[in-house]
């Protein structure tokens, strides 16, 4: 998008060329729905102006003494300002944050403020994104059943629903919550300056009132919403300066907080009704198998159960509680058909994905310069390394949990997933039944991470098929087994990268990878090199590739940035120089990384026995660069003692928040770097629970993080994902400065599994 | 057949098998659902509860073995007019939670090392803090444990 000539509105770009193979469905949609958005005032415009969309939106969220304004936001007559989130909130505390810009430009008192997530209705929609992306982001089934006239007359400037890709803030917020709070500004003083009769030029806003300050009198923004609700409101209202700024950049704290403090917060799998019942499943161990006979009597012999469900590919027995539906479900003896892929497993991955790369054909090629010739020119020092990283797990800490009612041909779900409508949409197809006959109620979540995009969660069709076959309302819950085990992981993936130096600087890299989605276009390549060559060689498993917090950028950072630790050994440099000297002088990347080296005292003295490892990689329009320092255990393992993180996302706007999300990310990508591994034996996933597939706890955490913002005032970034890509490779640049040994295959602490 | 308990100073009585673990009858039967189902085999916490005031991981404890004993769950940590623990306040002063889901559990975990060792060490939290935080809030966690005892002055950095 650089050549945009006009910085306000985002062009789209051309659809990224997908991956081949490429399986039904799954789609690299967190990063078209992140980089692919068309906003802008016209369209705004139209939205604002649509006579049936506010009709609708203003029945789900008006009502007794609330006046709504477009689909965002309500205002009260006692001055409560409620603001509806299209996106989900599963921890990175993006509700706080739109309200506080939503809040910012309509100078409404933060305290008379309000959050609720929109309801799943194509009114709270992006019709503009639908038009032209809808396919690319929930697949072609989805679009197919939206019709024309009501993608037609939307026009609303966030990605559909969808919470992902680092989105909410950058475009959500920076569009959609910043121009409606100025509009609806700019209607409340116009609506007092009628009644007040004078120049909308001598009032004043702030705290939810409008002032004159000549007369002395004011009104409240309560008193005024009626009459402003009637008028039209800017498509291309004036913006304050980051001067003007009050709420933005500052650390309010989060509105969901008191609630996950006592544990009144009603997650998902909490949800229940009256004559409720508990079900829970076992789909097939291998991905791909159907279920081919089971006998349902042990099952049905064990107290408190009282149905067994027979799906394609799973067995789901339902009870009046988890407990019961568990032991039925432990009783059976299911068979299970292997669909083919017994031979799959971990070794034979990596070795077919070394023999594509030897190959040398690539789906998908990027970069620039003669790479060739620079490696075979006179005097070039050759370098070349293999990486491997495995299958990831999301580990989301609250299981999947629906819970589905089928009653006189509809079908209402409660749950958390990462999109509302297509929620529905599938679920619709599951049942055989039209959209407009199923409900979905988004409930907050126990993380995510990426694992609760629609098209790759399997519950929304089970819960709607469960839902048909019995007369009651049924919470369908996976345990943590099933979910280890059916995952929709973080690609398996290996990569050769190969660079040619001459006088202690890089003249050409070549970068081979493996895996199920092309990252081009996802994770750009930052450093300014003569020559590039990114080599993309597409391979897919029997396993769902989803999107893990970060998506491609957690491999491709791992490669990018361990090797280049290994040029700098090479070229006898210091690794935090050798990157510098590598990224265009005076760019943002170079004073992130300048900053980090600073605050973590790169160069100065370290205590016995400890590493320091540095690593820069930017994503989603985010610039992180990370240094963590790694000491050894009693049994060898290691522990980061002090990890310093400096971010450039452009506009921080709400800093506490912000940190936590850095904070967290890097925390989540030592955790994967250290002992994360899904890994498959005869076509079935090997771990099962946390016992074989170890998260980080806080003993081997960091005690604190120390993170940094620079508010460069570029583009605003996401700030949910980026935290993590450089931990990984900040890790092992660490342990091999401590002990001299380079990890090319993670995880650390199994690398004899890989 | 019937199982009677206290929980949250009230007595309470399950009608469910006595290889219930405490977990279900809590969520499923007394509608206590503060307390999360993680894992289901004691390793992540999210479960964690106080039985006659000592820390466990309530899934992995069958209900024949709770039967006359006090149970504290995350819902009974505040005070009978509603004041919050200390411990809960601190996690609200270090904004502790993201998605929140373990904090129950983490919360339960803090309070019980509390309550045994008064001011514990950055030691002593390592030892005893070992629930599962995948959204990785745990400087704010130690953050939080060390202000609720006063001890906050002494911790550097921040996170």
């Amino acid at each position: 998008m650089a050549d945009n000539p006009n910085p306000d509105i985002e062009l789209p770009e051309a659809e990224a060329p997908a991956a081949k193979p490429k399986r039904k469905g799954i789609k690299r949609r967190i990063f078209l729905a992140g980089s692919a958005l068309v906003v802008g005032g016209g369209i705004f415009g139209v939205w604002w102006t649509d006579s049936s969309v506010k009709a609708k939106a203003n029945a789900l969220i008006g009502g007794e003494g609330k006046h709504a304004f477009g689909s965002v936001m309500t205002i009260a007559v006692d001055d409560t300002v409620t603001m509806f989130s299209p996106h989900i909130d599963f921890g990175q505390g993006s509700h706080t944050a739109l309200a506080q810009m939503l809040a910012d430009e309509l100078d409404a008192k933060w305290d008379k403020v309000a959050i609720e997530q929109a309801p799943a209705d194509m009114a709270f929609a992006n019709g503009a994104l639908a038009k032209g992306f809808l396919p690319t982001m929930t697949g072609d089934f989805a679009a197919g059943l939206i019709p024309d006239a009501v993608i037609g007359m939307m026009a609303r400037s966030m990605p559909l629903m969808i919470t992902g890709g680092s989105s909410a803030i950058r475009f959500t917020g920076e569009v959609a919550m910043r121009r409606t709070g100025a509009a609806v500004r700019a209607a409340l003083i116009a609506e007092a300056a009628d009644r007040l009769g004078v120049p909308e030029s001598e009032l004043a806003t702030a705290d939810s009132l409008v002032t004159h300050a000549k007369s002395g009198k004011s009104l409240r923004y309560g008193e005024l919403a009626a009459g402003a609700a009637g008028r039209s409101l800017s498509s291309d209202p004036v913006l304050k300066t980051r001067e003007q700024w009050k709420l933005i950049g500052t650390g309010v704290p989060r509105r969901d907080i008191p609630s996950k403090v006592d544990g009144s917060a009603v997650y998902g799998i909490d949800f229940t009704l009256p004559e409720m019942r508990v079900a829970t499943i076992a789909a097939a161990p291998v991905r791909g198998g159907t279920l081919e006979s089971v006998d349902e009597a042990p099952a049905l012999a064990v107290k408190g159960v009282e149905k067994v469900i027979k799906l394609p590919d799973a067995v789901v027995v339902v009870g009046k509680g988890y407990w019961p539906a568990t032991k039925g479900l432990q009783a059976l003896s299911p068979k299970f058909s292997d669909g083919g892929h017994g031979a799959v497993s971990t070794p034979a991955i990596y070795a077919a994905q070394a023999k594509l790369m030897a190959g040398g054909k690539a789906n998908n090629e990027a970069g620039e310069g003669d790479v060739d010739g620079a490696f075979k020119a006179p005097g070039a020092k050759l370098v070349e390394a293999e990486y491997r990283v495995p299958f990831l797990h999301h580990a989301m800490m609250e299981p999947f949990a629906l819970t589905g009612h089928f009653k006189d041909g509809k079908l209402t779900i409660w749950g958390g997933l990462q999109d509302p409508l297509s929620t529905r949409v599938k679920a619709a197809k599951a049942a055989g039944i039209d959209v407009e006959n199923v409900t979905f109620v988004p409930m907050i979540m126990g993380g995510g991470f990426g694992r609760r995009f629609p098209d790759i969660v399997e519950i929304i069709d089970q819960i709607a098929l469960v839902a048909k076959q019995v007369p009651y309302p049924v919470k369908l819950v996976w345990s943590r087994e099933q979910e280890v085990t059916h995952g929709s992981y973080r690609p398996q993936s290996s990569a050769k990268l190969s660079a040619s130096l001459k006088g202690g600087a890089i003249t050409a890299m070549r970068i081979d990878y493996a895996q199920s989605g092309n990252a081009e276009g996802e994770v750009p390549f930052i450093y300014t090199l003569p020559a590039t060559s990114r080599r993309h060689f597409a391979y897919q498993s029997n396993q769902i590739d989803g999107p893990w917090r970060s998506v491609n950028a957690t491999q491709l950072g791992f490669y990018t940035e361990s090797f280049m630790d290994e040029l700098a050994l090479a070229a006898g440099a210091d690794p935090y120089e050798f990157r510098r000297k590598h990224l265009s002088e005076g760019s943002r990347h170079q004073k992130v990384l300048d900053e980090v080296a600073k605050r973590a005292g790169w160069g100065t003295p370290l205590p016995a026995a400890t590493g320091r490892g540095i690593a820069i990689v930017e994503s989603f329009d985010t610039i992180v660069a990370e240094v963590v320092e790694v000491a050894l255990k009693e049994d060898g393992s290691p522990r980061v003692v002090r990890a310093f993180a400096v971010v450039d996302c452009g506009t921080t706007v709400n800093p506490l928040n912000a940190e936590a999300q850095i904070a967290g990310g890097l925390i989540m990508g030592l955790s994967s770097a250290m002992g994360e591994a899904v890994t498959l034996d005869k076509g079935a996933v090997v771990q099962s629970n946390f016992a074989d597939y170890p998260i980080l706890k806080l003993a081997d955490a960091p005690p604190a993080v120390d993170v940094h913002f620079l508010d460069s005032g570029a583009k605003t970034g996401g700030i949910g994902e980026p935290g993590l890509p450089p931990a990984s490779p900040a890790l092992a640049n660490a342990l091999a400065a401590l002990t001299g040994k380079r990890i090319r295959n993670l995880p650390v602490l199994t690398q004899a599994r890989a | 057949m019937a199982i009677a308990f206290s929980v949250n100073g009230k007595p309470v009585s399950v009608e469910a098998d006595a290889d219930t673990p405490l977990l279900w009858a809590l969520r499923d039967d007394l509608g206590l659902t503060g307390t999360k189902f993680g894992c289901g085999i004691a390793a992540c916490g999210a479960c964690s509860v106080h039985v006659d005031g000592n820390l466990t991981r309530s899934c992995s404890v069958p209900l024949g073995e709770v039967a006359g004993k006090a149970v504290t769950t995350i819902e009974g940590l505040k005070s009978a007019d509603g004041v919050l623990h200390k411990v809960q306040a601190a996690w609200i002063e270090a904004q502790v939670p993201q998605c929140g889901y373990c904090q129950s559990g983490q919360i339960m975990a803090a309070v019980a090392l509390i309550e045994k060792v008064g001011t514990p060490s950055d030691a002593q939290i390592d030892e005893a803090m070992t629930n599962i935080c995948r959204c990785g809030t745990y400087p704010r966690i130690r953050k939080a444990i060390l202000a609720a005892t006063g001890a906050a002055a002494a911790q550097q950095g921040d996170a």
